[in-house]
């Protein structure tokens, strides 16, 4: 018999070009239409976590600065956004989704230097759904008396919009698409590690022409966040966080008339029956464990197995993860990215010791991991039970907590047993226990046979500790309107 | 028939998760060593085919020389595995490949249909056989399996097996004619437990005929099979391959799904014509960084 | 006898000793007093209105218990079957419209107000009775995402509500904001007004014989300051509806409610409005108390073509 040349077939480097990318050395903050400069002087590195190298250096925002933005925001909604037709806003609004769109590489590339996500997301998941998402809405804009039958929808303000690391671009366009088509303006905080892409929206909106003050882009830590959706300007404060902080700035928020959507923290069940296309579930529990190294608040970190099929399908598990490609988050190739920070990191890993010390089975591939740069192996535990801190709190990276169920009824009682509810995934080939488990489960998306599926017209967004108010859809645009 | 019919546990395939996974390997890059090396090991898993009503044996002969030397201007290249043609001229096949590794593979049981009694099916197999075969690429019987007659189209393809002797057989499910993953996955099982040495989707006369999510659903069903049994069965395409990039995104899809143990000819095959030359001008444009053009290739 | 309404009902009737009430709350279909065993006089124009159960923070819980084993099988009736009961509350508030006019004047309404007032309510909740298995309809969708899958969102019910009732329209206060709440599977506990509690506790008797089941609605009465404490803290509460003026002695309640219902993040609505007009029923109250869910599934693509396959 013939023999092939080589058994091993290793993939050879295939990095997306950085060429076309230029960075400034240090931004400032997006204020009135303009790049301006702090009333500060404070700036500190952004760096790119796969390799630590410092990016750009990012402002610092004032207390001042922040004043000024929404000082900004509201002149911006009283001179130009608020007596603007509908239908131009709407044209802004397309012109962003097309210069997102022709933009998109670039974007992309700048996205996985500054997150460490895996080239291959950025460039297939999330520019692609930012520029959908400001396509969604813009066409909203001169329609809004037929989302809500019988009321006259006006929009609230000024919203203050504070957003998280892990989808930077894409949860801005979650933020900025909606409130602009309900005739709100914006001053945005982008999460400190990740300002960059936010900061090159700033860009676009000007080549868009945008009107001065409509979008205004701060930047900093959680106190510039504070200050900014605790300014007595704000009329709408929009969050995607963790839980700790949503609870935080929700109690800040207590006795005011400001309104307030939260998207926070999940601990989602993904549910395999013994019915289930089994491959397909396997590939779904990667999907949604995995998929941008697990930090995502709708990540399947929960899997229950019925045990008649639990050894298959966790053999089938180990295999797949051992397939997963991890390093330098350019390559074309790799599939599991940098963390974000060194604190997720030693976040994860303190998580990873948990579960070890509570006594569940650790199984990771035995990938090399580069030298700098922060990275976590996909690791999955095994023999985890209900009351195990790792099958309990939400750890925001690459680790699956398995259990196994018996009965529909006990599965239902365990994937509810969470104070979280954003989120869960079922997988059987029977229609009717399909629609039992989507009513029965408490989250308010459920994917059943797939797993971590977006779009725009779909709605998102949590029942209790996960947050409150949807994005996307047409009951997105709930949270920036005052309907009664 | 000596094998008992087996209990299938064929699970259930969901079509668009099967191809979501089979696009995720389209979004593999393979570039410059990985590239070169992947596109000599297509050309080495090519059972180069002719099987037409009209092929006679100049045409085969032409053929031959074609597996032997796919392109003379480079040197180093592989040969292919095999060559695929009808039973009446596997003579003139194993004659031309004399002293060649190349095998000679034989289409039989009533190729394409497989519309024909089981005997005349065996004495197909046998003359082909008795002709230097050393593969056979078997039909199941479709109509059968589709009304529900799972035990005849099992003992047929056992039947078959048996009158191969020390030849390989190929069992090809047609699954264009299936209709659903379902069934050909059910297939795959059939044909392996069965005794199939390899699984092979179509007969090239049928649309559609190899497809990325199709294959990705027979190999999981391979590698089921062999964490179950331990028993290692080939995998091969046929018909729709055309391109290197697409060739090359099956490799990367038995890689990941079924590891290096199958990355050779003798566990994987693509069932082809036009492929060998669109892997050649890859290679030559590998080599110098020219794109190239059909006419500097032989077309035969 | 309600038409005179200087008079005291004692009065009316001086040939006999008349019975009097004894005012009880309602927690899962029973009639328990205040574990407490506290009582409080409200008073009206210097008018006793009777002894009412001064509750305490165990009533709540208790409330909370009923209200959430009930919640469940409450969801899961058909919105048929809660539309014909939400109907049969409004029956029966229909046939005992006298005494309800009469519950009103005592606290204070005037004639014409008070019957208004329960008017309004019955037709209130015939209204809501309409919505049960409509509102869904309306604000539901499907939604047409650029993959392959079916996507659908619906509403469901967040569970139990805690309500805190107004003073003003003592009835039909309640009723605008409980039947909405419950229309869509939610259960609820009212705190009902302080100063004005006799409609709220009469109205428990009627929801007792309308086939409502117990625990879908809890009514307690007592201290608003010293009850929403431990409605705020209490973490199997989805909900609270602040359906009250927020005036300046209200405005630190609430703050206090707000602030501590952040413990498990309950969804907090304020409605501080006459329920008078007409515009202040619509569906969107339903949903005011309910969450999106949305589903995905994958739809085959294989096509008369066979393409997708």
């Amino acid at each position: 018999m013939n023999q092939s040349p080589e058994n091993q077939w290793p993939l050879s480097p295939a990095l997306e070009s950085q060429d076309h990318l230029q960075l400034e050395k240090s931004y400032g903050l997006f204020i009135d239409g303009e790049f301006v400069s702090s009333t500060g002087s404070k700036k500190y590195a952004s760096i790119n976590p796969a390799t630590e190298q410092r990016l750009s250096r990012i402002t610092e925002s004032t207390p001042q600065d922040v004043d000024v933005a929404v000082r900004a925001a509201r002149k911006g909604y009283d001179r130009h956004w608020s007596r603007m037709k509908p239908s131009e806003r709407g044209k802004y609004l397309f012109r962003i989704a097309r210069l997102i769109q022709e933009r998109s590489r670039e974007l992309a590339v700048l996205e996985t230097l500054d997150g460490g996500k895996p080239i291959r997301e950025s460039r297939d998941v999330d520019l692609p759904l930012a520029a959908a998402h400001f396509f969604y809405y813009a066409g909203w804009a001169d329609k809004l008396d037929y989302a809500f039958p019988n009321r006259r929808p006006r929009p609230l303000g000024v919203a203050a919009q504070v957003i998280p690391w892990n989808f930077p671009l894409l949860m801005a366009a979650w933020k900025i698409a909606p409130a602009l088509a309900t005739g709100n303006t914006v001053v945005l905080k982008p999460a400190e590690t990740t300002s960059l892409t936010a900061l090159r929206l700033g860009e676009i909106l000007q080549q868009a022409e945008l009107p001065p003050g409509v979008v205004n882009i701060i930047t900093g830590h959680g106190n510039v966040g504070k200050a900014l959706v605790e300014h007595p300007g704000v009329d709408k404060v929009a969050f995607t966080g963790s839980t700790e902080v949503g609870k935080t700035i929700q109690a800040s928020l207590a006795g005011t008339r400001k309104r307030s959507t939260l998207e926070l923290g999940g601990k989602a069940a993904n549910i395999i029956f013994a019915d289930a296309s089994i491959d397909q579930a396997v590939e779904g529990v990667i999907n949604g464990i995995y998929f941008n190294q697990g930090q995502v608040c709708c990540a399947g970190s929960r899997l229950f197995v019925e045990e008649s099929v639990a050894q298959q399908v966790i053999e089938k598990i180990k295999d797949r993860v051992q397939s997963l490609i991890i390093g330098n988050p350019l390559d074309k190739n790799t599939d599991l990215g940098a963390i974000n920070s060194r604190q997720q990191l030693n976040t994860i890993q303190e998580y990873i010791d948990v579960g070890l010390a509570e006594g569940a089975i650790r199984y990771q591939p035995e990938a090399p991991l580069p030298d700098e740069g922060f990275w976590c192996r996909p690791t999955l535990f095994t023999q985890v039970s209900q009351a195990s801190r790792i099958a309990r709190e939400e750890i925001f990276g690459p680790v699956l907590a398995i259990q196994t169920f018996r009965t529909v009824a006990e599965v239902i009682q365990k994937a509810n047993n969470t104070p979280y509810g954003l989120s869960a995934g079922v997988w059987t080939n029977k229609g009717s226990k399909i629609f039992n488990l989507s009513s029965q489960l408490r989250a308010g998306v459920v994917w059943a046979n797939s797993y971590n599926q977006f779009d725009p017209t779909s709605p998102f967004g949590g029942y209790q500790e996960s947050g409150f108010g949807r994005e996307g859809g047409l009951h997105g645009l709930q949270a920036y309107l005052d309907i009664h | 028939m000596t094998i008992p019919f087996p209990t299938l546990n064929s699970p259930p395939i969901d079509q668009v998760g099967v191809v979501q996974r089979a696009k995720r390997f389209c979004t593999r890059s393979i570039k410059n060593e990985s590239k070169m090396q992947g596109l000599k090991m297509v050309l080495n898993m090519i059972d180069l085919t002719t099987l037409e009503g009209m092929d006679t044996p100049g045409k085969v002969r032409q053929l031959c020389t074609k597996a032997k030397q796919v392109h003379a201007a480079v040197a180093g290249l592989p040969t292919v595995a095999a060559v695929c043609v009808y039973p009446n001229l596997v003579a003139i096949a194993k004659q031309e490949l004399l002293g060649t590794s190349i095998k000679v593979a034989s289409v039989a049981t009533a190729f394409p249909s497989g519309n024909s009694s089981l005997d005349i099916k065996l004495a197909e197999v046998a003359y082909a056989i008795d002709s230097g075969a050393d593969e056979i690429d078997m039909v199941i019987s479709r109509g059968r399996f589709h009304t529900g007659d799972y035990r005849y189209v099992f003992d047929e393809i056992a039947a078959v097996k048996e009158a191969c002797g020390k030849a390989r057989l190929k069992v090809i499910l047609e699954t264009g004619e299936l209709g659903t993953f379902d069934k050909v996955r059910l297939a795959s099982d059939l044909a392996m437990e069965a005794g199939a040495d390899f699984i092979k989707t179509s007969t090239g006369k049928i649309k559609p005929a190899a497809t990325l999510p199709v294959t990705l659903v027979m190999i999981e069903a391979i590698r089921d099979y062999h964490r179950r049994t331990g028993r290692q069965v080939g995998m091969k395409p046929a018909g729709g391959i055309s391109k290197s990039k697409l060739a090359l995104h099956y490799l990367v899809m038995v890689k990941e799904t079924l590891g290096n143990d199958w990355l050779n000819n003798q566990w994987f095959r693509f069932g082809a014509s036009s492929l060998v030359n669109d892997v050649l001008m890859q290679i030559v444009k590998q080599k110098t960084g020219c794109y190239q053009a059909p006419q500097y290739f032989s077309a035969d | 006898m309600a038409k005179n309404k200087k008079s005291a009902p004692t009065l009316m009737v001086p040939s006999r000793i008349p019975v009097l009430k004894t005012y009880k709350m309602f927690v899962g279909g029973e009639f328990p007093r205040t574990e407490s065993g506290r009582f409080y006089t409200p008073r009206v124009k210097g008018r006793s209105l009777g002894n009412f159960c001064l509750g305490s923070r165990k009533d709540v819980r208790q409330a909370v218990a009923a209200a959430r084993s009930a919640q469940a099988h409450w969801a899961n009736r058909t919105s048929y079957n809660r539309a014909q009961i939400l109907y049969r509350i409004a029956e029966l508030l229909e046939a005992r419209r006298l005494q309800f006019i009469q519950d009103l004047n005592h606290q204070g309404s005037s004639e014409r107000q008070a019957q208004a007032e329960v008017d309004m309510s019955i037709e209130r909740l015939v209204y809501y009775a309409g919505w049960c298995d409509k509102y869904q309809q309306v604000f539901g969708s499907v939604n047409p995402v650029a993959s392959e899958h079916f996507n659908v969102s619906i509403l469901e019910p967040m569970g139990v509500v805690f309500h805190i009732a107004p003073d003003n329209q003592p009835l039909l206060g309640v009723i605008s904001i409980m039947a909405p709440i419950i229309a869509s599977g939610n259960t609820t506990i009212c705190l009902a007004s302080e100063s004005k509690p006799i409609s709220a506790v009469n109205l428990a008797e009627v929801l007792a014989t309308a086939d409502v089941p117990p625990g879908v609605v809890n009514i307690l009465t007592g201290s608003l300051d010293e009850l929403a404490v431990p409605a705020a803290d209490h973490f199997d509460i989805n909900a609270i509806a602040w359906n009250r003026s927020n005036g300046r002695r209200n405005k630190t309640t609430l703050q206090m409610i707000e602030e501590k219902a952040t413990s498990n993040l309950k969804r907090v609505r304020r409605y501080e409005r006459p329920w008078t007009r007409l515009e202040s029923q619509n569906p969107y109250l339903i949903a005011d108390f309910c969450e999106v869910k949305t589903t995905w599934h994958p739809i085959e693509t294989i096509s008369e073509s066979g393409s997708g396959y």
